[in-house]
């Protein structure tokens, strides 16, 4: 399955989490990608692997004070922090998503915005917001653009719109330029996680009414 | 024990673990005892071993070791992305605690002690800078069973060399480009995907670090 992803992280976003300048929202987005896809993995150890290279060029010379060594072994001695609780990896959400949720799936606790659609907000910095939204199979996420950067990525089943199919791992990473219809398969309901740095447009007059409830 | 280390200069404490070890007949602790400050080179691939006997024996000298190269450099790094010198010598030392309790999570396959403090650092400077959480991968980890070949360590610490050589060879301008982003210095719509550097070999590299491990995981 790790093998069969086909729609990627960027290069931009891939650095720019490894050099730590993204909202949480996006981090989250990223960090649930890399668990699932090695591809992207690797390319973002390799942009970590400039950050390595960054602080070893570091002038060495701002000296830590004295005592400073005695006092880490002080912090060493207060033992490891408590180690986060381990998640089945057989999960539908990844390990990072888990620990914004809670739990798998069915810890979710899903809002009902319309047409059998659902969506649980998750609590990250406001800069910008990550959601995961439930498409009943077969249903469709009303016709929107964008006015931001909008990043859909599947965890449960597929869906399809203008552009691909996305199925499990699969990012879709939508500008202000596209204005889709993602409609799920209809052969399972589809779970997605999707992050936007900005409200979403609605083209037509009812999910527009929407809007309030979906926060986007 | 932790406050005599502090009383007296590291490279005293090198020597009388020296000594030490050699009353023992310890064979592990070999090469130069001490990096001077400034000098890291012929170091990288020692780092690994620092880091390997500190997640197999506590080994508070190579912590020490580990600690007088990179804790100012951290600091430097965190006082450049923005925190004041109190706050940066605090993370400072929180950072290298981390390393200390997360040793058996470092792989050398896929970076160099240098990277993955780094990340350490960034997280640091994400939660305490940003007031944010960061988000991070699944761990993939070898497991206290199995351990990395040594060729994959050396060829990994060899291309992150390699790009290193690279980077202090770039234009000014773009090194410092490169350098503000990884202080936080820019936003992620500034940031240009076109960084001009190699990046090819070492992400092939660790790619294929990551297909043996889920072999091994498996």
């Amino acid at each position: 399955m790790r093998n069969e992803i086909k729609h990627h992280m960027t290069d931009d976003l891939l650095m720019a989490y490894a050099a730590g300048n993204l909202p949480e929202a996006f981090d989250l987005m990223v960090a649930t990608h890399l668990s699932l896809c090695d591809h992207c993995r690797a390319r973002s150890e390799s942009f970590d692997a400039v950050g390595g290279c960054v602080l070893q060029e570091q002038d060495a010379s701002a000296s830590m004070s004295d005592g400073s060594l005695a006092a880490t072994m002080a912090l060493i001695a207060q033992g490891a922090p408590k180690a986060k609780p381990a998640h089945p990896t057989c999960a539908v959400l990844p390990a990072p998503l888990q620990d914004y949720v809670g739990g798998d799936v069915n810890a979710i606790k899903w809002k009902p915005v319309g047409m059998g659609v659902k969506q649980a907000i998750l609590p990250t910095t406001s800069e910008a917001t990550a959601r995961l939204l439930f498409i009943p199979a077969g249903a469709a996420v009303p016709d929107h653009s964008h006015n931001g950067i909008e990043l859909t990525m599947v965890l449960q089943g597929a869906f399809s719109d203008e552009i691909d199919r996305f199925a499990r791992g699969d990012v879709e990473i939508a500008d202000q330029s596209i204005h889709h219809t993602p409609t799920a398969d209809i052969s399972e309901d589809c779970i997605c996680l999707a992050v936007t740095d900005a409200p979403l447009k609605f083209s037509k007059l009812m999910p527009r009414l929407f809007q309030p409830f979906l926060r986007i | 024990m932790f406050t005599e280390i502090d009383t007296v200069t590291l490279d005293d404490v090198a020597a009388q673990h020296v000594v030490k070890s050699a009353v023992r007949g310890a064979k592990r602790f070999k090469g130069k005892p001490v990096n001077g400050p400034n000098k890291c080179c012929d170091s990288r691939k020692e780092w690994v071993d620092h880091v390997r006997r500190i997640r197999d024996a506590k080994d508070q000298i190579a912590f020490a070791e580990l600690f007088q190269h990179f804790a100012p450099r951290i600091k430097a790094f965190l006082i450049k992305s923005g925190s004041d010198a109190a706050l940066a010598e605090e993370c400072a030392q929180e950072v290298m605690a981390t390393l200390w309790h997360k040793a058996h999570l470092f792989d050398p396959t896929r970076a160099t002690v240098a990277t993955w403090v780094f990340t350490i650092a960034r997280n640091k400077r994400i939660d305490v800078l940003r007031k944010q959480r960061r988000p991070e991968p699944e761990d993939l980890w070898w497991g206290p069973e199995a351990e990395p070949e040594q060729e994959d360590v050396l060829a990994l610490q060899q291309e992150t060399a390699q790009l290193r050589d690279a980077m202090a060879a770039l234009p000014e301008a773009q090194r410092q480009l490169i350098e503000k982003a990884y202080f936080g210095d820019l936003s992620h719509r500034e940031i240009a995907s076109q960084t001009g550097l190699p990046l090819g070999t070492i992400k092939s590299r660790i790619r294929l670090a990551l297909d043996r491990l889920r072999h091994a995981m498996n």
